[in-house]
């Protein structure tokens, strides 16, 4: 890859393992939980206990996940 | 608005996790291959440190502060949640052990004239590295607050002391409880990530500021709750003596 494109990968890559980590499925359950937060606000449904819930339990399942694969 | 010691605290103890690190490194380069090249280099990290610090500042002072703290809420929040996830497995497997293992001085002695460019790219790198979560935490917080000053404050204090700390007691740097420090941040900037998020979306929290405080103790019951769960975890996969 020519060095313009391969820059482009590295720095996409870098800030990929920079905010989401080694677990995309917890920052896709709160990119969710915020859509569906605004959804809730938008239909005057109270909507702020929903991101709490999904940290504690998506912290939950990816550290049963970790534990898993250290097995 | 957070409160101004919310901020210096928060954004000290975040810039604390990771200088423990960054001066471990640049301690350990210094001592094995010379002071001149490893300070140089250094310096050099924290130069471009600043200017991501000043630009990245300067493009979020921009933004109005609804979807200011939208974005920023949701960047802490994700990015909080992994040292919150880190912290409590690190805690429940090792409780208050500093990093210790062996100084990262792999390199020989530097004795020639002129500038030692390995010594130079390892303090560097060292410091680049590890300083570029502290100046993506320190401008998110700060901004998201409303109060980068102050958040500037917090952590470059945190890399002063600890960098004189590990000028004068080397091995002592080491022993610095960081997971623990990692999971008290990551618990700070999850709720903070998660009060702005919402805040961001227009929606009001029930008893306003006051929903800060509550969060941060739900988010720590939950730490103590799964740190019990993994060392229970983890004695259960023991084999019996």
């Amino acid at each position: 890859m020519p060095p313009p494109f391969s820059w482009i990968v590295a720095v996409a890559k870098f800030l990929y393992e920079f905010i989401v980590g080694d677990d995309w499925t917890v920052a896709a359950a709160v990119f969710i939980g915020l859509i569906v937060s605004a959804i809730l606000n938008v239909n005057h449904v109270a909507a702020w206990w929903l991101i709490p819930v999904i940290v504690v339990l998506m912290l939950g399942v990816s550290l049963r996940r970790a534990s898993n694969r250290l097995r | 608005m957070t409160g101004l010691w919310a901020v210096l605290i928060t954004t000290f103890l975040a810039s604390a996790v990771e200088a423990i690190e960054m001066v471990t490194i640049v301690v350990g380069v210094g001592a094995t291959r010379g002071w001149r090249s490893t300070l140089v280099g250094a310096a050099s990290g924290f130069g471009v440190l600043a200017v991501v610090v000043i630009v990245l500042g300067a493009a979020l002072s921009r933004v109005p502060i609804g979807p200011l703290r939208l974005i920023v809420g949701a960047l802490l929040l994700t990015f909080g949640l992994q040292w919150f996830r880190k912290g409590i497995m690190r805690v429940a497997a090792r409780g208050l052990a500093g990093i210790g293992g062996q100084d990262p001085h792999e390199a020989a002695e530097w004795t020639g004239p002129g500038m030692d460019w390995t010594a130079w790219f390892l303090a560097f790198k060292g410091v680049v590295l590890e300083g570029l979560e502290v100046a993506f935490i320190v401008v998110t917080f700060g901004a998201g607050a409303n109060q980068l000053g102050v958040a500037v404050i917090g952590g470059v204090g945190a890399i002063i002391i600890v960098g004189g700390i590990g000028l004068a007691l080397h091995q002592t740097v080491r022993r610095i409880p960081r997971s623990l420090l990692q999971l008290i941040v990551g618990i700070l900037l999850s709720t903070f990530g998660t009060f702005w998020a919402i805040e961001g979306l227009g929606i009001d929290w029930p008893g306003g500021d006051a929903a800060i405080p509550v969060l941060l103790v739900l988010y720590a019951l939950t730490a103590l709750t799964y740190i019990m769960l993994e060392r229970n975890r983890a004695l259960g996969l023991r084999p019996a003596a």
